[in-house]
């Protein structure tokens, strides 16, 4: 009988006590972040979406070869003679157009190994966080900041160069071979006129 | 009353019934279960340190018309295995059990549906209609979970009305009425005479009646609280167990009919602990109306305190919600059968004995 009083009192009394906690909670401020207008501190060290500097990238290709899932296309183009780059913010000098630079988000795997070679600290992890897409072509990020037009400019200007310094090889060999097959004519005529001079 | 009042107005019985008999609906029932639900969800985000709905209108105040517009806007759904005529009255049986409540409880001297002397049996009776409307609404699902909860709820509405009963019956024995307007109008003036701390008698009785008037009404709200199904004894439902119980297949209106229906008894049962404990609508401490010398205040101010007692009871019932969890069916049983019965007895017992002194 003493322990059903006891029960009963208890019941009571502990719900009391529970009633009293959440009466409490009920005054306390929420936690809840209203995020779409109200974002949430990131964490120092973040690892979001990668952005490219192309300002200071020379094209040297090593995030490209760090990267574990090879999400990262580059493609340059040598610059030719009397064209000028500029330098990058730590004095390098440019020597590569960069023709190609592009990141696909959805192979990536924010692994952050890409940022830590680049000798220019041009590719970095950015706050953004919030760049989803229908469609999956889409999350291939095109980072250079040449016009389509130039791109193939560039490439153009290359090959041209390329033409002309093969036809100047080409027309040097042939100079070399010219020379080098005319003059042993004088020169065996030489001779010859030598010993039939002789 | 509003009747003779109306009556006088339109001059017409027909239409005046008709008004009178609308009124708790749409002044009352149906901004009471918008505010409440809303209200319900807010003291629910609070009490676990969130913020609940914030997006539709300030704070989200406009939260429950946007449901009610989704709610209105859905097909209304009838799965082919069910029992269609009893699948589709359930609901309306269940509202209108806890509608008809209504009919009995004096809102303020002015405005009662029906003065009725056996208002307080006939709000017991009418309310079992819900207990039909739920087994009907379980049966007719042809779904295993629904039938369960409706099993469930039938079980635990009929065992907890016996403590109800018990503590109506001391009431009754104690103030000699039925009539819920009659014991309101006895708790008059101040709140030292409230039934909760020993109605209008003086001396001794009074003294001695407190304590068992405080246990019974712990004892009443405990079993009302099981009545209408609602946490810790929401065994009925029970989403983590029966998908949600009797009204797992309904959507659209019909679901929107028992959600009405609950929050409508949650009201009523609020205040009928209000009326039996609390004076129902009489304010604690005199009217303004009756200092002024308006008397038309006096019925506002005595729906202003009603409303006021009422809500307070459901805001209790929701922070009982969100701080117990459910009760086991065994225990549920054990804890109306081995505590509040007993318990109720003895109450009855003792005042009565009190009663006659």
């Amino acid at each position: 009988m003493r322990d059903y009083i006891y029960n009963f009192w208890q019941g009571l009394y502990t719900i009391l006590i529970g009633m009293k906690v959440t009466f409490k909670h009920l005054f306390v401020p929420a936690v809840t972040i209203q995020y779409p207008s109200v974002k949430p501190q990131m964490p120092e060290r973040e690892r979001n979406r990668l952005y490219v500097n192309m300002d200071d990238c020379i094209g040297c290709d090593q995030c490209a070869r760090a990267c574990p899932v090879n999400c990262i296309e580059i493609e340059t183009v040598k610059s030719i003679p009397g064209e000028d780059l500029g330098t990058t913010s730590n004095g390098k000098k440019k020597a590569l157009w960069v023709t190609t630079f592009n990141i696909d988000f959805a192979k990536c795997c924010y692994c952050q190994l890409c940022v830590f070679p680049c000798p220019t600290e041009c590719i970095y992890m950015t706050d953004v966080y919030e760049f989803s897409e229908f469609k999956r072509e889409d999350l291939v990020f095109d980072f250079v900041t040449l016009l389509p037009a130039e791109r193939i400019q560039k490439k153009k200007n290359f090959e041209e160069m390329q033409a002309k310094k093969e036809a100047e090889k080409i027309a040097a060999a042939k100079k070399a071979a010219a020379q080098a097959n005319k003059p042993p004519e004088p020169k065996q005529d030489k001779p010859d006129n030598k010993e039939e001079n002789i | 009353m509003m009747y003779d009042w109306l009556y006088n107005l339109t001059g017409s019985e027909i239409l005046a019934m008709f008004i009178v008999s609308l009124l708790p609906l749409f002044v009352f029932i149906l901004p009471f279960a918008l505010f409440a639900v809303l209200m319900e969800r807010k003291v629910s985000a609070h009490m676990q340190d969130r913020l609940g709905p914030m997006r539709t209108g300030y704070h989200g105040i406009l939260q429950t018309i946007a449901d009610i517009i989704k709610l209105l806007q859905k097909e209304d759904l009838v799965p082919t295995a069910t029992d269609k005529i009893l699948f589709n009255l359930a609901p309306l049986l269940a509202f209108i059990g806890s509608y008809a409540a209504f009919a009995a409880i004096p809102f303020s001297g002015f405005f009662i549906g029906t003065k009725i002397d056996l208002g307080i049996i006939f709000i017991v009776g009418v309310t079992g209609l819900v207990v039909a409307g739920i087994l009907m609404a379980g049966w007719a699902s042809n779904n295993k979970y629904s039938l369960l909860g409706a099993m469930r709820a039938a079980a635990q509405i009929i065992s907890y009305e016996i403590p109800t009963l018990l503590i109506i019956l001391t009431i009754i024995m104690l103030t000699g009425t039925l009539s819920l307007y009659d014991l309101s109008e006895m708790q008059t003036a101040y709140f030292w005479n409230w039934l909760i701390l020993g109605g209008p008698a003086v001396g001794l009785q009074k003294i001695l009646l407190i304590p068992f008037m405080i246990m019974g009404c712990l004892i009443i709200y405990t079993s009302t609280l099981a009545e209408v199904n609602r946490t810790p004894f929401d065994i009925p439902e029970a989403e983590s167990e029966l998908v949600s119980g009797y009204h797992t297949e309904y959507s659209g209106m019909k679901f929107a009919m028992f959600f009405l229906a609950e929050y409508a008894n949650m009201f009523a049962v609020s205040a009928i602990v209000a009326i039996m404990f609390f004076g129902g609508y009489q304010s604690p401490f005199g009217y303004l109306g009756n200092t002024l010398g308006w008397t038309w205040l006096v019925p506002i101010e005595q729906f202003f305190w009603f409303t006021s007692k009422g809500l307070f009871f459901v805001f209790v019932q929701m922070w009982l919600r969100w701080t117990l969890p459910r009760f086991r069916v065994d225990q549920l049983m054990a804890f109306c059968w081995k505590y509040l019965i007993p318990f109720s007895f003895v109450i009855l017992l003792l005042v009565g004995l009190i009663a006659l002194m």
